[in-house]
């Protein structure tokens, strides 16, 4: 997936800047240190301050905010936004496998036009995917209009704003981030290889598991990079599928800065977020690193 | 479809099973994926306010929605905000990517992985250190901030864009421009942008969509009168159920997949 880093970006006939090669770089330079760069400086400082009793910021050193991370309360809600999270990612991976397998699988043309059906939802903004989905789960939505007009239930069941309608909304949102990069893995992986795995005397299951799999493993990763981060941190699709009844750390980091007006709070829950981050994107690496095909 | 083509070999047979299973998982999965947003676009076209029942055709919530002030304003103020964030991010990205291409900087690699933190970096993060860094600088929060936030997570897009492009450029065609006598500046204008024109502009494309779908950063980087469409249709998502709200998913979609056929064709040109 293009999100990765690349390689060397370099031409071989690239040269060494003098004057010009480094001052119109600059802007470009100035850009990623002013806006990602310093923000984050100013994140992790604020962490450690203290606010008065109008909320405002005040720069005196304290831990109180990383202590009050550590508050079971806040725990239980981090430990739920992981959770959530990794089932996310696991369904995404379960549905969307096989479908990346199948389509790296085909014949250009098909292959193409398969591509372009994952690319519309892909680009489909997903709050208004989420949005179809609150018109299908709500109370006097479609499903239960459906299982209403059959026959099959008395009255109407609460689907949306459950654990279910979350998981649910975090699944149709980023699916098609997980199929993309296997596909893009999947398509380069060789025939040969898996009929050699057969011919070996490996079962479908076992040439599945042991060849297929560990080849794509790439992908998979970036595929985990792009729907488990995200998903931890997402607070939109968590506020409109599951209300404030199943609150995520994203919606936590979202209301100290919007309706508490406790920024160091804010940002500590920030600052180990980011640091939860790096962690996860960091082992992932390592992992992708250990397989000889990546 | 699993029939294998002259070019590929046979499966093994039992993978071939395993590849038919995957077949009809595929249509499920693509059920799924398509089922709820069809079923948008088609109810945006009911009489009834509510979802149950279908009572009839009929354009008045398109009709709702061109004549409601916030919807419309939002998406003005959408426009010129993407507007904005394109130029800006074609104009770095594209730049970016030639220099990088170009020269050999003594740390190119750690700049190219300080590039891609926008991409990958959680947006929430992203949203509240720019919301903290715009207060400390005194900057008011409004149309600026939230250009300045979407050309930054915007511009690694069409510079990656643009390097894969420049990939597969022959490093002659410069050569040839500038022993011609043109100043590496019209070397750049009249000979490489024309070549990387197709990529250039699917980035732009990227640009723009993302801009106008972005939702998380914009949330902690925009001002009272510079909401967007996708903040505005976050609070009335919130509130529930609504048919213009139908109507406005409906015209997001046929958009969505107006641009990605547009891209797809583009790419189809590039690599011609």
């Amino acid at each position: 997936m293009q999100a990765l880093p690349s390689t060397s970006a370099n031409s071989p006939h690239a040269r060494r800047p003098r004057v010009w090669g480094w001052v119109l770089l600059a802007p470009m330079i100035a850009w990623l240190v002013l806006f990602v760069i310093l923000p984050m400086v100013i994140l992790f400082v604020y962490s450690f301050c203290t606010r008065d009793d109008l909320g405002r910021v005040v720069f005196e050193f304290t831990f109180d905010n990383y202590r009050r991370v550590g508050d079971p309360i806040y725990l239980t809600i981090l430990g739920r936004s992981i959770a959530y999270a990794a089932l996310t990612t696991v369904l995404c991976i379960a549905l969307g496998y096989p479908v990346a397998w199948f389509i790296a699988r085909q014949r250009e043309a098909v292959r193409n036009t398969l591509l372009l059906l994952v690319m519309i939802p892909f680009w489909t903004s997903f709050l208004i995917r989420t949005y179809a989905w609150i018109t299908i789960l709500k109370g006097e939505g479609l499903l239960n209009g459906l299982l209403l007009a059959v026959g099959f239930i008395p009255e109407p069941l609460t689907l949306l704003y459950t654990p279910f309608a979350v998981i649910i909304g975090l699944v149709y949102a980023y699916l098609p981030f997980m199929i993309l990069p296997i596909y893009g893995s999947a398509e380069k992986l060789d025939n040969a290889l898996v009929e050699a795995a057969h011919d070996l005397g490996a079962g479908p299951v076992r040439a599945f598991s042991e060849v297929i799999v560990p080849l794509t493993w790439p992908g998979i990763a970036a595929g985990v990079l792009l729907v488990f981060v995200p998903a931890i941190g997402m607070f939109a699709i968590t506020d409109l599928m599951g209300g404030a009844r199943v609150p995520m750390i994203g919606n936590i980091i979202q209301n100290q800065f919007s309706k508490a007006f406790n920024w160091p709070f804010g940002a500590a829950l920030g600052v180990v977020f980011t640091f939860m981050f790096i962690l996860a994107y960091a082992l992932i690496q390592r992992r992708g690193a250990r397989d000889p095909h990546s | 479809m699993p029939t294998p083509t002259a070019s590929r070999p046979l499966l093994p047979s039992g993978l071939r099973l395993l590849n038919l299973g995957f077949g009809v998982w595929t249509v499920l999965v693509f059920i799924f994926l398509y089922l709820p947003i069809l079923v948008l676009v088609a109810y945006s076209f009911n009489t009834s306010k509510l979802n149950i029942v279908w009572e009839g055709f009929t354009f008045r919530w398109y009709a709702d929605l061109w004549s409601n002030v916030p919807i419309t304003r939002a998406l003005k103020n959408s426009l010129i905000i993407a507007s904005f964030t394109t130029v800006a991010a074609v104009v770095i990205g594209t730049g970016g990517a030639w220099l990088l291409h170009r020269y050999r900087y003594r740390f190119s690699r750690t700049l190219q992985t300080l590039i891609c933190v926008p991409m990958i970096m959680p947006e929430i993060v992203m949203g509240i250190s720019l919301l903290v860094f715009f207060t400390v600088i005194n900057l008011e929060l409004g149309f600026l901030t939230v250009i300045l936030a979407h050309v930054t997570f915007c511009f690694p897009f069409v510079l990656v864009a643009v390097q894969a492009r420049l990939q597969g450029l022959d490093p002659a065609l410069e050569e040839a421009a500038l022993d011609l006598g043109a100043s590496p500046l019209k070397a750049f204008w009249l000979v490489i942008v024309p070549c990387l024109r197709p990529a250039i502009i699917s980035g732009a494309l990227m640009a723009f969509t993302l801009s106008m779908d972005e939702l998380i950063i914009t949330v902690f980087t925009n001002g009272l009168g510079s909401a967007t469409l996708p903040t505005v249709v976050y609070g009335m998502a919130k509130k529930g159920l609504n048919p213009m709200l139908n109507a406005l998913s409906a015209i997001f979609i046929l958009t969505t997949i107006a641009f990605v056929l547009f891209s797809s064709h583009l790419r189809k040109l590039s690599t011609r």
